[in-house]
This record gives C-alpha cells, sequence and structure tokens, in this order.
C-alpha cells in the first residue's frame, strides 16, 4: 500500500511536469494576450501527430525530431494568432477569441481525421518500451526524458521571461497594453511571438504525450480539458500557479487510480470545482478587475 | 442593446426621434407578419414535403431552433457566453431514459415524463450557475467548458447512465412513414414557446435586468440590479427549456451514449447559431438555426465523410466569427437600409432630402461609423 503511494506520486510528478510545460504555453498565450486558446489540446495532438510522421515514415528519433516539430509548431502559432486572433477587435474581443480558437480546434481535428483517421497510434522508440529500475521500481525511461525536457524549458520560459528585454516587452503587454504601446512596444509582434512560444511547446508535450498515451484526433478533447482545469486552478495568467495545478492534478489521478481508475479524473474536477466555489479566480490568479 | 432596437434609441432630438419611430413601428408589424408567415409555414411543412429525410431535418432543426433561442435567452441577453448548453441537453436526455427504464415505462407514455426533463435540467442549473456566474466573461466560458466535461466524464463512468453503452429509449410502435411528424410538432412547439418567452422576457422588467447587467454589471448592481438572481433565474429558465430539447432529443434518436448526450460540438452549434443571425436579438438565433442546421445536415448527407463536413462546419464558423460575428441579420439589415436610402437620394426630391436625412435614413450610415470601436463584437 505504502509503496503504491509513494510509487503513485512519483508518477505523478514526473506526468505533471509534462501536463505543466503544456499548461504554461497556454497560461502564457492567456496572460499576455487576453486569449484562451481553445486549440491548445488539438495543437497537442498535432504535435504528436508530426513527430509520428517523422519516426515511422522518415525513421527520425523523437527527441532528434523536435528540431523540426518546434519550428513548425512555432510557426502553426504565429499563424493563428497572426491570421485569425489579430483581426478580432472590441470589448467582446476574449470570448469572441475563444470561439474562434475554438472554431481552428475543429478545423485542425477534421483535417487530421482526414489525414489519419480514427485509428489510434503511439509513438514508439527503444527508450518508451525500456524501463530503468529507480528509487524501488521500474520506470520507463521516456517518464524521466520528458519530465527533465519539461523542467528544462519551463525554466528556460522562465528566464526569457524574466531576464531578456524580450520578455521585460512581454511582461509589459501582460500588465497593460496601452502603456506597452506608449513606451514603444510592437504590440502585433510581440504577440506573435507569445502565441509562437505558447505553441511551440505543444511540440515538446505532444512527443512526450504521444510515447506515453495512444491517441487519435479525439484526444484533444481530454487534453483541453485537463489543460484548462490546470489553468483555471493555478490561476490564469500565472505560470507558476499553472506549474503547482499540473503536479497537484497528476498525483492526485495516481493517487486516486491505485482505488479506482475510472473515478481518477473526476476527482480532479470535483476538486477544481470545489477551489472555484471558495476561490473564484484560482489559487494563485488575480482577482478580476472591474468589467470595463 | 440589439442590433434591431439600437437605431431609435440613441438619437436625441425632437423631429429626428418622431420620424425615426415610424419605421420602428412598421418594422414590428413586419416581425409580426414574418412570424406569422413562418409559423404557418413550419405548420404545413411536414404534410407538403412527406420525404422521411426532409422531416428528420425538420425535426433536428426545430429542436436546434430551441435550443439557440433559449441559449440567447441567457447568454445573448446577458453576454455571459456558456459553452456548457449540452450539460442541460444530457441531463434531459439522461433523466427521461434513466425515469423510463426504471419505471418501466413503454409507449407512448414516455412523453409524460418530459416536464421530468426541465425539471432536473433547471436542478442541475443552480449549483452549476452559483458556481460559475461568480466570474465574468473569459473565466466564466472556461468554467462552463471544465463543468460541461465533468458531466460527460460522469456520463461515461457513472453505473446509472450506464456508461459508454448509454441508455435506450422505450421502443415506439408508430408507423416508419409518419414517425417523425408528432417530434417535429412537439419540437416545433417547444421553438415557438421558447420563442414567445424569450420575446416576453426581452420586454419585461426582467429582460431588462439582465441586458443592463450585459451592458455595465457593476453599474447595474449600483442601481440595485440583484445581479446574481437575475441571472442565475435567466441560466435556470434557459436550462430547462434546452433539457426538454434533451429529452426529445432522446425519444426521437431512440438512444442517448456519453459523447452525444454531452457533446461539445452542440454546445458550439447553439453558440454558432446564435452568432451567425444576431447575438442578442429576438429573430438572430431562429433564423441562425434555421439556416445552419439544414445546411449542415444536407452537408452530412452530401459530403459522405463526416470528418470532412466538420472540417467545412469548423471553417464556416470560423468565418462567422471573423467577419460576422454581429450577425449575418443586422449586417445584412444594415446594406439593406443603406442600399435602400441610396435610391431614395437618387430619386430627387431636394427639398425633402434635408429633412429627411436624419430620420428614416438616418439608422443606415449613422450606425455604420460607430461599429468598428463599439459593436463589432456583438
Amino acid at each position: 500500500m505504502g509503496r503504491e503511494l509513494y510509487r503513485a506520486i512519483v508518477d505523478g510528478i514526473l506526468y505533471g511536469g509534462v501536463y505543466a510545460l503544456m499548461a504554461v504555453g497556454l497560461t502564457l498565450i492567456f496572460g499576455v494576450l487576453d486569449i484562451i486558446n481553445i486549440a491548445q489540446g488539438i495543437l497537442v495532438v498535432l504535435a504528436a501527430y508530426l513527430s509520428y510522421v517523422l519516426s515511422v515514415h522518415l525513421h527520425i528519433d523523437l527527441f532528434v525530431g523536435l528540431l523540426v516539430t518546434v519550428p513548425v509548431m512555432f510557426l502553426v502559432g504565429v499563424a493563428i494568432q497572426v491570421l485569425f486572433m489579430q483581426r478580432l477587435r472590441g470589448r467582446e474581443r476574449t470570448s469572441m477569441s475563444l470561439l474562434a480558437s475554438y472554431a481552428v480546434m475543429i478545423i485542425i481535428e477534421g483535417v487530421l481525421y482526414l489525414a489519419f483517421g480514427a485509428d489510434y497510434v503511439q509513438l514508439n522508440a527503444s527508450y518508451v518500451n525500456n524501463s530503468v529500475y529507480l528509487l524501488g521500481f521500474y520506470l520507463p525511461y521516456i517518464y524521466l526524458y520528458g519530465f527533465g525536457l519539461a523542467v528544462l524549458l519551463v525554466i528556460g520560459l522562465y528566464l526569457l521571461l524574466y531576464r531578456t528585454g524580450f520578455g521585460r516587452s512581454l511582461r509589459a503587454l501582460m500588465q497593460d497594453q496601452t502603456a506597452a504601446r506608449l513606451v514603444g512596444i510592437n504590440i502585433n509582434r510581440v504577440s506573435a511571438l507569445a502565441f509562437g512560444i505558447g505553441v511551440a511547446v505543444t511540440a515538446v508535450g505532444g512527443m512526450v504525450f504521444g510515447a506515453t498515451n495512444a491517441f487519435n484526433a479525439n484526444s484533444g478533447y481530454d487534453l483541453i480539458s485537463r489543460l484548462l482545469a490546470i489553468v483555471i486552478l493555478g490561476g490564469m495568467g500565472s505560470i507558476g500557479g499553472a506549474l503547482v495545478a499540473a503536479v497537484f492534478m497528476s498525483v492526485t489521478e495516481a493517487i486516486v487510480d491505485i482505488w479506482s481508475p475510472t473515478w481518477s479524473v473526476v476527482v480532479f474536477y470535483a476538486a477544481l470545482v470545489v477551489v472555484l466555489t471558495f476561490r473564484p479566480q484560482g489559487l494563485f490568479g488575480q482577482r478580476e478587475a472591474r468589467a470595463q | 442593446m440589439s442590433a434591431g432596437a439600437s437605431p431609435d434609441t440613441g438619437r436625441a432630438t425632437g423631429i429626428s426621434r418622431w420620424r425615426a419611430a415610424r419605421p420602428a413601428l412598421s418594422q414590428t408589424t413586419r416581425g409580426w407578419t414574418v412570424a406569422a408567415v413562418l409559423l404557418v409555414l413550419a405548420v404545413i411543412f411536414p404534410q407538403v414535403i412527406t420525404n422521411q429525410v426532409a422531416t428528420q431535418i425538420g425535426v433536428d432543426t426545430m429542436l436546434f431552433v430551441a435550443a439557440a433561442v433559449a441559449w440567447n435567452l441567457f447568454s445573448g441577453f446577458t453576454g455571459y457566453i456558456s459553452l456548457g448548453a449540452a450539460v442541460f441537453f444530457g441531463t434531459g436526455a439522461y433523466t427521461v431514459g434513466i425515469a423510463a427504464l426504471h419505471w418501466n415505462i413503454t409507449g407512448d407514455a414516455e412523453f409524460a415524463l418530459l416536464p421530468l426533463a426541465a425539471l432536473a435540467a433547471g436542478v442541475v442549473a443552480v449549483p452549476f450557475g452559483l458556481i460559475a456566474l461568480r466570474v465574468r466573461r473569459h473565466t466564466f466560458v472556461v468554467i462552463t467548458i471544465a463543468i460541461f466535461f465533468i458531466f460527460q466524464l460522469m456520463a461515461f463512468n457513472l453505473n446509472i447512465t450506464g456508461g459508454s453503452v448509454g441508455i435506450s429509449a422505450p421502443f415506439l410502435t408508430w408507423a416508419p412513414e409518419t414517425f417523425n411528424n408528432p417530434f417535429y410538432y412537439m419540437a416545433l412547439a417547444l421553438a415557438a414557446g421558447a420563442a414567445v418567452l424569450a420575446w416576453l422576457i426581452r420586454g419585461s422588467r426582467f429582460g431588462l435586468q439582465l441586458r443592463a447587467i450585459r451592458d455595465d454589471e457593476d453599474r447595474a448592481r449600483g442601481l440595485g440590479v440583484r445581479a446574481m438572481r437575475v441571472k442565475l433565474a435567466a441560466f435556470v429558465i434557459s436550462g430547462m427549456v434546452i433539457g426538454l430539447v434533451g429529452a426529445i432529443w432522446f425519444f426521437f434518436i431512440g438512444q442517448v451514449l456519453p459523447q452525444y448526450g454531452f457533446d461539445p460540438l452542440f454546445d458550439l452549434s447553439v453558440a454558432l447559431m446564435t452568432f451567425f443571425g444576431g447575438f442578442g436579438t429576438l429573430w438572430g438565433p431562429i433564423l441562425g438555426a434555421l439556416i445552419l442546421e439544414p445546411s449542415e445536415q444536407y452537408l452530412t448527407l452530401r459530403v459522405s465523410n463526416s470528418y470532412a463536413s466538420e472540417l467545412v462546419w469548423g471553417t464556416l464558423f470560423l468565418l462567422v466569427i471573423l467577419f460576422f460575428s454581429r450577425g449575418v441579420i443586422p449586417i445584412v439589415g444594415e446594406w439593406m437600409t443603406a442600399w435602400r436610402t441610396r435610391g431614395q437620394r437618387l430619386a430627387g426630391q431636394p427639398a425633402a432630402d434635408e429633412a429627411a436625412a436624419p430620420g428614416p435614413a438616418a439608422p443606415g450610415p449613422a450606425q455604420q461609423p460607430s461599429t468598428p470601436s463599439g459593436r463589432s463584437a456583438r
């Protein structure tokens, strides 16, 4: 029992790191642009399929393939922002962008179904099948590698945000768009880059997700509901909050999973509802300002 | 403010207001005429066109009219965009399904369970609303999505809902060639009832409070609107109607599966139809559903590949959001007004032209400049 619990916690933390990475992208896009990118889930699946194509048809190693998928996903993100989101104006811009990204999600889902069908696939590599004996039990290498990469990238994102000029303009944009424009920040450029970075992280998230789960185009719904829950629980726009919430979700799920696999997800959502009842802005979120 | 009513409310000075009031009056008469014609057409439709595929599309369309009107009744009037409508749809469907199963209700008697669907959806709407309505705008949208997924997961995992196998409806021993008709009239009655309800609410003090919340919730509260209570009431009413839609749909289809009872595409479809027709207006959701649902069904019939039709549907949705987010009806209305007034000017009457310009001619040109800044999202 104690051993199972211990294992569940380790599993949960390792997997939580990957979710954290995807959720950080989502919360970054929201924080900078006030856009809730509902398409984030299907973009993870798209990235997973890209890795799948590279590894199955071109026999490129999954981690080497990231050199291709990360820039591709970055460009996809920039394209979504420039082609669709940037055109939305007016008071209901946020709600409209949410609907627009929902539409983007459906379009990408349709394309993926047309291209790959509804069959489940999974990414394969030696380190997906082989396990290492660590901390008292066997663990597939991919969990360790994925977690390590996710941690590195989150640290990288943190440094980018808090230690560079670009990060400074990003944070300025998060605080006050008008003021940021007044001090000479190119809003459209920074916004497009932020959206691109927020989507680029799905390349890594998608690769690890695809290696640890069987997926098809429908997996996007499950992913986005989890990611949204993480981002809301952590507080919209809070990067630290997304990290904490991702690990919390993953560990809770892994622990409940010991008793009842079917209820593990529901427990997390129930926890979310309880938190929201007492703190509508999430754990680390700022209380919303006046609506207008 | 809806785009339909706005042209004559914003103007101040005497004569122009008096002049503007006249087209508004004739517009109301025209509205009643259109409503009467549409209703007559809708009533005789299954008598004239007896093709079963057509009547089946008719049932689906009427159900979506009812759902879109009900969705608009809360979301359109208050500005709180809910993407959790399927929660009520699924609740209605599952409630009558489970009740029929446990009480061994068979045949036509199943329709006696319909009020139960509305009741259950209303009961679900209260805690849902109490949690979700504490936050505004996008946070509200996201929470409705999260709660929607909780319900879908529960439908998959609970024993009472039959898990992924779902629940089957009692078998109806009706003649196949007229099987769709009773459902069509039920759905039509529900749609008409919902539209009348929306019309009554819109003209009432309650409706005014809802729209005050949409324009500025804090100010409305400052003026004494009990925002939470008002929002929750609209949310519950809207949910009850959508619950009825789900129940009728369940009897019509004959079974409910978690992914169709709690279908994210349903959430999206009602929102899309309303935005397409005109968000927050009375006619918007009706016309949006009347145009889009048959088109989508036709598309699905033509394009045998359902994934391709999903692709087209998503693209259509995106185009509506990007270019028609104020609604096709307000925009086309403006075009028509602009076109008509240009004709008037070309016709001459140099003396009357000066006086007439601020009057009937004003709504078109006067409203257009204000759109990019203020109302572009409506």
